[in-house]
């Protein structure tokens, strides 16, 4: 708590216990009068100071103007019936005051909370000078400098290590609790956490251009695109407090007005300027006001400590209504690299095939070889190879051990007049012959991540009913794939410039109210990014581009994480418009209750303060968001 | 131009009527109040300096809530 909130507890305290205190004091008339008067004024002077400055800057539809009027008007009307029941309108102030209390206090805590758990800002930089270690705020690091980083310390600035291996915990950044292995000549960003060893890393970006400036900035900059909840909201309380405080009006003087004057009734002023009292302690918008962007700031929150970073309120409203995602293919559902698929018709073991290759590749650069080279995973030991001979657009001939290695296309056999087995996967085929006789093919393709299939499965179980694969890709890989892993459509062979096309038409064949995500790895799709109702760049950690044409930046390239954002988006949504109908529910059965005087300003004290409360806490619950 | 200004204001209520007023405040393009950040964040008309606008957009804002404060 801080100062201001220590005092108002004091004040509330004391105003209490006097209250409590004088309720046995058996004091009657204008004695009773004054003694009520001081807990009323500890726990209300700045209120009443509040309201009446409203009322000189000519604003008087303040919450501290109807508190004012509320109360000072409930007393008078103790006064005027000689019931000396003071109680009341000390009570809806002391309340009123707890109210703001705990919601200064809960809004307080979250804003510490959501900072804590994005707590990834560095404070210091280690600059080397003369041998010796020297803090430096990372501001003032230049680009190209070496700063050391030591166990246990976060990275500042982004950069590439030149000395030392580590393990690295980037769990701050994307959410992925299992740690990541970092030696020289790796890239590493900053915000993760130097876990074991000695980093000496060089420089390659200002502080203020870094991984984790930008993320800070992004995240904490979110809630100050407003959803249109929020817009709705303002626009609801602008209206709302007016059009009470006329009802409260009109609740004072008419009906005593028509009781007197149409049906000949005593008028009861007390009664009905009593319940129009009631009217104005229940026209404060506070639950309303404050519990909606709460909602959204711990959802943003919550889902940039997943590994999701939503760059607006709006957005995270938009993610809600996703009912059609589209799929870029290489990069997103794939890992966009080529592995070693599968080994065929081999007479020989696989790994003496793929060590045959491999020597027979070693001179190679290609893509291809690289990819046989990793399979094979061990050292290659150029003396076993001799006579190597590369056939431009075929493959490679070479000495292995002596044995004659072929490995190449179908092209390569038909050369060599080697009789080959086709494939009925779909990627490269590398058939290999040894010593003039097949030996067997390996299939080279790109791979799916391990977790696409389930995360498609995922978004519909999220409610998302329609997915969609486009892709650059060949028709045949791109309806494997997509057979692979149940989508609804897959668009093929696509230049950049056709995938906007598609995504317009798809927008325009939807309703809409139903939104479409495009989800792509950042690479040539920041137009398509930008078209779709909401952008998610995956994996886009370090690609400036895709961080900034995308609406939703999912920090690691987990295809999961894509039906975790929705989730969290659905859930912060539900939790909003629980707020909205709630507060606006008891508040309008309040007011009907107060006119009909059922009602009375206990009542009206809960249906302000209490639903603030409920509200709050509800809204924080946006922020749980791990068993999503 | 766009300028982030650290704000203090005690509750959501305020900090919306604190945007209208500065949005109502002569060379102020747009403004928005983050209550949550506790930031004001304003694009400013051509032509119109930063810092002169800002204290009518804190005298307008004083008006609707008297003890708001903003952080030039």
């Amino acid at each position: 708590m801080n100062k201001k909130q220590k005092k108002m507890l004091i004040r509330i305290l004391i105003s209490a216990a006097l209250l409590i205190a004088l309720s046995f004091a058996p004091v009657t008339g204008i004695a009773r009068f004054v003694l009520y008067l001081v807990p009323y004024l500890i726990i209300g002077y700045d209120i009443l100071l509040k309201a009446f400055k409203g009322i000189k800057n000519r604003q008087m539809f303040d919450e501290n103007f109807l508190m004012a009027v509320a109360t000072v008007g409930a007393i008078a009307i103790a006064l005027y019936e000689q019931s000396g029941d003071y109680t009341e309108a000390i009570a809806v102030m002391l309340f009123y005051q707890i109210g703001e209390l705990f919601q200064s206090y809960a809004v307080g805590k979250s804003r510490r909370n959501i900072s804590e758990l994005m707590d990834i800002r560095p404070d210091y930089a280690n600059v080397e000078q003369d041998g010796k270690l020297e803090k430096v705020d990372p501001d003032e690091v230049e680009i190209g400098s070496v700063i050391v980083v030591q166990p246990g310390e976060k990275v500042p600035i982004d950069g590439v290590i030149l000395e030392g291996s580590s393990t690295l915990n980037t769990s701050a950044l994307t959410g992925e609790s299992i740690p990541r292995e970092a030696a020289a000549g790796d890239e590493i960003i900053s915000g993760c956490i130097n876990m074991t060893g000695l980093l000496k890393v060089k420089t390659t970006k200002e502080f203020g251009e870094s991984t984790v400036s930008r993320i800070l900035d992004l995240v904490e900059n979110a809630s100050s695109r407003k959803s249109r909840s929020e817009e709705f909201i303002s626009r609801f309380a602008r209206i709302y407090t007016p059009a009470v405080c006329y009802a409260a009006l009109a609740l004072a003087f008419l009906p005593p007005l028509v009781r007197m004057i149409g049906m000949g009734l005593a008028a009861d002023w007390d009664i009905w300027i009593y319940r129009a009292l009631t009217f104005l302690v229940i026209s404060c918008p506070c639950a309303l006001v404050i519990s909606i962007p709460l909602s959204f700031f711990a959802g943003i929150g919550g889902a940039s400590n997943a590994g999701v970073l939503v760059k607006g309120s709006n957005y995270l409203e938009t993610l809600s209504q996703t009912k059609i995602v589209v799929f870029d293919k290489t990069g997103t559902l794939t890992r966009g690299v080529f592995e070693v698929n599968g080994i065929h018709h081999n007479e020989m073991e696989d790994e003496k095939l793929i060590e045959y290759a491999a020597l027979a590749e070693s001179a190679s650069s290609h893509p291809i070889s690289r990819s046989i080279q990793k399979a094979y995973g061990k050292e290659i030991d150029r003396s076993r190879v001799t006579d190597i001979r590369e056939i431009s657009g075929n493959g490679v001939l070479a000495k292995v051990d002596g044995h004659e290695v072929a490995a190449g296309n179908d092209k390569l056999m038909e050369r060599l007049g080697i009789e080959y087995i086709g494939c009925h996967l779909v990627g490269t085929i590398i058939h290999v012959a040894v010593d003039g006789t097949y030996a067997g093919h390996i299939v080279i393709s790109d791979v799916l991540k391990p977790h696409s299939k389930e995360a498609v499965r995922e978004l519909k179980t999220a409610g998302v009913q329609k997915t969609v694969m486009l892709t650059g890709d060949i028709r045949r890989v791109a309806e494997q794939v997509a057979g692979e892993l149940g989508l609804d459509a897959v668009y093929s062979e696509l230049l950049p410039a056709d995938k906007v096309e598609k995504v317009e038409a798809l927008l325009a064949s939807k309703p809409e109210k139903e939104k479409l995500a495009f989800v792509g790895d950042g690479i040539n799709d920041a137009p398509v990014l930008g078209r779709a109702d909401i952008g998610i760049a995956m994996g886009a950690m370090g690609s400036d581009a895709a961080i900034e044409a995308a609406d939703v930046v999912l920090m690691d390239d987990d295809p999961m994480k894509i039906s975790k954002a929705i989730k969290i988006s659905r859930k912060c949504l539900r939790i909003v418009y629980q707020n909205i109908v709630f507060a606006i529910g008891v508040k309008l059965i309040c007011l009907l209750l107060g006119a009909l005087g059922i009602a009375n300003m206990w009542l009206a004290i809960f249906a302000d303060v209490g639903v603030m409360i409920i509200a709050v806490l509800n809204a924080i619950r946006a922020l749980f968001v791990k068993n999503l | 131009m766009k300028k982030t200004y650290k704000i203090d204001v005690d509750c959501a209520n305020c900090a919306n009527k604190m945007e209208e007023a500065a949005n109502n405040t002569a060379g102020v393009k747009h403004a928005t109040v983050n209550f949550m950040m506790l930031k004001m964040i304003v694009e400013f008309e051509e032509g119109y300096e930063p810092k002169t606008v800002m204290k009518d957009v804190l005298k307008n804002c004083r008006k609707v809530e008297d003890d708001c404060e903003i952080f030039l």
